[in-house]
């Protein structure tokens, strides 16, 4: 499925390659949040942002690309005032994601695994993959600024 | 007692209090390093009433997460309790998210988290 096409005016981009190591991607989700942070993104929304790409580049590098050193992964971000898409490609096999079972289903939540996807799908706008299931687009719609906490809220 | 890299372990009474080196528990071998450190506190060490304190994290991943439930289950399996504390919003919600606030006990604070194992 593709994401829809928008109109925003990119002001920030990038493309990374990594390999598929144990934290290969922290180098570029600090670039991507210190974007973020040099933008005022909201806290919120800046951790939200971080966790889910967190565990969209371990799914790619541990069960996508099972740690293969020959295999690569993609990153592509794009962030404009109000938006930030980024897409993540693994060179695996690619998987459902309907096969992935609920975490939070009773018979699941002592499984020390599995909840990746469903944590990303929490705190993104919007979790797309490919039809093949070896790439994930994550968007996040920047929140409005919270009132401060002595301003009373409008009814 | 034994050295620990990822962890600060102080008694409180006959309950260990641990609290974390790591601001943002993330990176795939830590968090294998501080699983080991945390198991070794109930299987080498035989510490059944834990308290992790969560006041320094600002960040955690599934993959702790999963370090957390493992760890649940061996303190269960010799009879003991695990309470976790001091644990901000923004991560709180992942606990509740996944449905891990039903699996674990989770207090505001230390001594909330002390009386209740």
């Amino acid at each position: 499925m593709r994401l829809a096409m928008s109109d925003e005016t990119w002001v920030w981009q990038c493309e990374r390659v990594i390999p598929s190591q144990a934290g290969a991607g922290q180098c570029v989700e600090d670039e991507i949040v210190r974007e973020l942070e040099r933008l005022q993104w909201p806290p919120r929304d800046v951790f939200s942002i971080r966790l889910a790409l967190e565990e969209a580049l371990v799914n790619a590098i541990k069960h996508g690309n099972h740690f293969d050193a020959t295999k690569h992964v993609r990153i592509q971000c794009y962030l404009s005032p109000t938006l930030l898409r980024i897409s993540i490609a693994d060179e695996g096999e690619g998987f459902n994601p309907a096969d992935i079972p609920d975490p939070t289903d009773p018979a699941n939540l002592d499984r020390p695994s599995g909840r990746g996807i469903m944590l990303m799908r929490s705190f993104m706008s919007r979790v797309e993959f490919n039809e093949r299931g070896n790439q994930v687009t994550l968007e996040k719609g920047r929140s409005p600024p919270e009132p401060p906490p002595d301003t009373p809220a409008r009814t | 007692m034994a050295t620990y890299r990822r962890l600060v372990i102080n008694e409180v009474g006959d309950v260990t209090v641990v609290h974390f080196r790591d601001q943002k528990i993330i990176e795939d071998l830590r968090i294998q390093e501080l699983g080991q450190e945390l198991f070794q506190l109930v299987e080498s060490e035989n510490r059944k009433k834990l308290v992790l304190n969560f006041s320094s994290v600002d960040f955690l991943s599934s993959a702790a997460l999963g370090v957390l439930i493992k760890l649940d289950k061996k303190v269960k399996a010799k009879q003991g309790r695990l309470a976790l504390c001091c644990i901000r919003p923004e991560i709180f919600e992942v606990f509740k998210i996944t449905n891990l606030n039903r699996v674990f006990i989770i207090k505001s604070d230390e001594s909330d988290a002390l009386a209740a194992i």
